[in-house]
């Protein structure tokens, strides 16, 4: 049982390792899906294993899994598959000054994600999410161009100092932690309710840990760097991204908030992580009216969400089960977008939403999957974004939260408006001139999307398992949340 | 001996900290800057030095070893290394004239003291006495980040805050595991490696590596 604690982080690695020498360059294409696939099954294997409540252990405690690592992890294995797996065909390959280099960056970034969320030490937990950065960024720039290299200069400089101010918040929490006996930076540690730490410290550590990690996840005023790094970066690699490294920033600040509730209580930073909500929501609305670029509206409705499911964390209790239902759900729509943004864009040339036009006569193969996907993505029913909202805005109300969820949903009408809009705009009414062939291939691999639409439309239906996995990885943070 | 003048060593190399992040906010040249960072490499070993041999713990001097080759050598090296040939020629010329951002430094000192002062109240160690410096070298990156034009100069402001960060983390509990100084220690030498990698490419793309040229990404 061991081994499946460790898996997902040494076949990784290991996979990136083999991408490198030029004798299995015809297979380092296969390394990110495989890698992929390992941290899928590390993931389920991992949710089964800790059904009973317990959790698994290796190396002295350092890496602990309990049921909440094992869905986030789970989640990170078939979001990550779904990104790889449908971003095979796109010509990447080639551009890098290392051959294999891209392929193994994918590797290292999942191998440091799934030591982000199986690490027991928040201290680990930090390093891991700031070697994500790391690995991206070469990732981002990976275009070579202009606009790609702004991108990339602004993506690394602000995730490391927002990483940076996380780093001081661990550091004051570590502090506070050493007052009585032995400092530690083992969430299980620091979350015994009879370990007496110094209220000030937790809450300064607290308060600048969070807004570090909320950095990460695109939480505004710090979301400057997600618009330019969606854009710019491969389609894969914004799947990924928008997919994975949100969700685990997010993961990041629920660790956190289980451990300063149980020192100062929940009311802090429940009014930091509303605030934060509803000011991406508000930028969200904004800066998607007049939005001109496809790629760019997706990662503002990146922000959106990252902004919904910060408001579903500040209102706790019950609305956690449907913020992990949410981060699934997401991540799987998001990452299909962004795919089939990439398509589109290698299609049709042009990034501008004006350029497009009809895509539905012309180009069936890829409009129609769009436009499901964002059917889903705006929160139609069956999908499951349609459940996690309601349930966030239902448990808001019944929490006397009412007023930021009455706020967001006055924004969330504004983005939807807006999406879809612009989604008619790209894909409904006549072509300039009339198609000669209509394209209906998908331009790509089409199983991984129908996979990923069909996922995302069963799960709000299956109670019995999705449903307790989620109750009982709520259930790990505590019952003061 | 050692222990009566621990308060003054400590204190000296607090100083020498605060004094270097000064002279980098007043001095505009880059090699000056990248030999005061070098500087503040060896004061901090120091302190992380001084800090070990009162509690004899072992670690701690290893961890002094690590921070004395890293920011003192490794770090300041790398910076250098391309900035010979550009910093002659190009003219540095941040938002900020050096009155203002002299008086700016002296106000966030104060602020860093007046909140963490609040915090620490109940101890009366020397070291937690000494934090509110470690909290004011993050201010004071922060402030070079934001006006610094050159993209290696707004390196250097992100060096200093992570010098600051380890300050504080130093005073406040005697550093962080080990094992962990180093992941963090890798983290940081594996970003300034990618800065300084993109810093180049973006001299080739774009002639020069003031920042606000960046602006063709916007809404």
């Amino acid at each position: 049982m061991v081994y499946v604690l460790l898996a997902p982080l040494l076949l990784p690695a290991l996979l990136a390792g083999l991408s490198l020498p030029p004798r299995f360059a015809p297979a380092a294409r296969f390394t990110p899906i495989a890698a992929s696939s390992v941290v899928l099954v590390c993931g389920i294997v991992l949710i089964v294993a800790t059904s009973a409540g317990s959790a698994l252990t290796v190396a002295g405690g350092v890496l602990r899994a309990d049921a909440l690592s094992a869905y986030v992890l789970a989640v990170i294995g078939a979001v990550g598959l779904v990104a790889t797996w449908g971003g095979l065909n796109a010509v990447h390959t080639g551009h890098t000054a290392v051959p294999g280099g891209y392929d193994a960056l994918l590797c290292v970034f999942l191998a440091a994600m799934s030591l982000a969320v199986v690490a027991d030490n928040i201290g680990l937990m930090w390093a891991a999410v700031e070697a994500t950065t790391i690995a991206t960024a070469f990732l981002v720039g990976h275009h070579r161009t202009r606009k790609s290299l702004e991108a990339a200069w602004k993506y690394v400089i602000l995730g490391s100092v927002g990483v940076a101010i996380a780093l001081l918040g661990i550091v004051l929490i570590y502090a506070a932690s050493q007052g009585h006996g032995a400092p530690t930076l083992s969430w299980l540690a620091l979350t015994r309710t009879d370990l007496p730490l110094d209220p000030g410290l937790i809450r300064a550590g607290g308060a600048l840990a969070v807004l570090g990690f909320a950095t990460k996840a695109g939480l505004a005023p710090m979301h400057s760097w997600l618009p330019d790094a969606h854009s710019q970066a491969p389609a894969p690699v914004s799947a990924l991204m928008s997919g994975v490294l949100l969700s685990v920033a997010l993961y990041a600040i629920l660790r956190i908030q289980a451990i300063t509730n149980l020192v100062i209580g929940p009311d802090f930073l429940r009014i930091m992580l509303a605030i934060g909500g509803l000011l991406s929501l508000a930028v969200a609305a904004a800066l998607l009216i007049r939005q001109r670029d496809y790629k760019r509206m997706l990662a503002y409705s990146s922000i959106e969400h990252m902004g919904l499911m910060a408001l579903g964390v500040a209102i706790g209790g019950a609305a956690i089960p449907a913020v992990l239902l949410y981060i699934l759900g997401h991540g799987l729509i998001k990452a299909t977008l962004f795919l089939l943004a990439g398509r589109i864009l290698a299609v049709e040339g042009t990034p501008l939403i004006g350029e497009v036009r009809g895509l539905l006569q012309r180009r069936p193969g890829l409009a129609i999957p769009w436009l499901i996907a964002m059917l889903a993505l705006v929160g139609f029913p069956p999908f499951s974004i349609f459940f996690s909202e309601v349930s966030i805005a239902l448990t808001g109300w019944a929490t006397g939260m009412s007023i930021p969820v009455a706020i967001a949903l006055a924004l969330l009408l504004i983005i939807f408006a807006s999406l879809t809009r612009l989604t008619v705009h790209m894909t409904l009414g006549a072509a300039p001139e009339p198609p000669s062939i209509r394209d209906r291939s998908g331009h790509g691999p089409r199983v991984p999307i129908i996979l990923a639409l069909t996922c995302a439309a069963v799960i709000g239906f299956l109670g019995q398992p999705v449903g307790a996995a989620l109750v009982r990885a709520a259930g790990t943070l505590g019952g003061h949340n | 001996m050692f222990t009566s003048i621990y308060p003054q060593l400590i204190g000296l190399c607090a100083g020498t900290l605060l004094l270097t992040t000064a002279l980098m906010v007043w001095r505009h040249s880059l090699l000056a800057s990248i030999g005061l960072l070098a500087i503040q490499g060896v004061a901090l070993a120091a302190l992380v030095a001084v800090i070990g041999t009162t509690t004899g713990d072992t670690e701690l001097l290893l961890v002094a070893v690590l921070v004395l080759v890293l920011k003192g050598a490794v770090l300041p090296f790398i910076l250098a290394r391309q900035s010979r040939a550009t910093t002659r020629t190009v003219d540095e010329s941040p938002r900020l004239n050096p009155t203002a951002a002299l008086l700016t430094v002296a106000g966030l000192t104060i602020l860093s003291y007046v909140v963490l002062g609040r915090l620490f109240m109940h101890t009366s160690t020397v070291t937690s006495h000494a934090a509110p410096i470690g909290l004011a070298m993050v201010l004071i990156g922060f402030l070079l980040l934001i006006t610094r034009r050159r993209a290696r100069s707004q390196l250097v402001g992100f060096l200093l805050l992570d010098n600051g960060i380890a300050t504080v983390a130093f005073l406040t509990s005697g550093g962080v595991p080990l094992f962990l100084e180093l992941g963090i220690s890798l983290d940081v030498l594996l970003v300034v490696v990618i800065l300084y990698v993109f810093a180049g490419r973006m001299h080739t793309k774009f002639g020069g590596t003031d920042v606000d040229t960046l602006r063709e990404l916007h809404d």
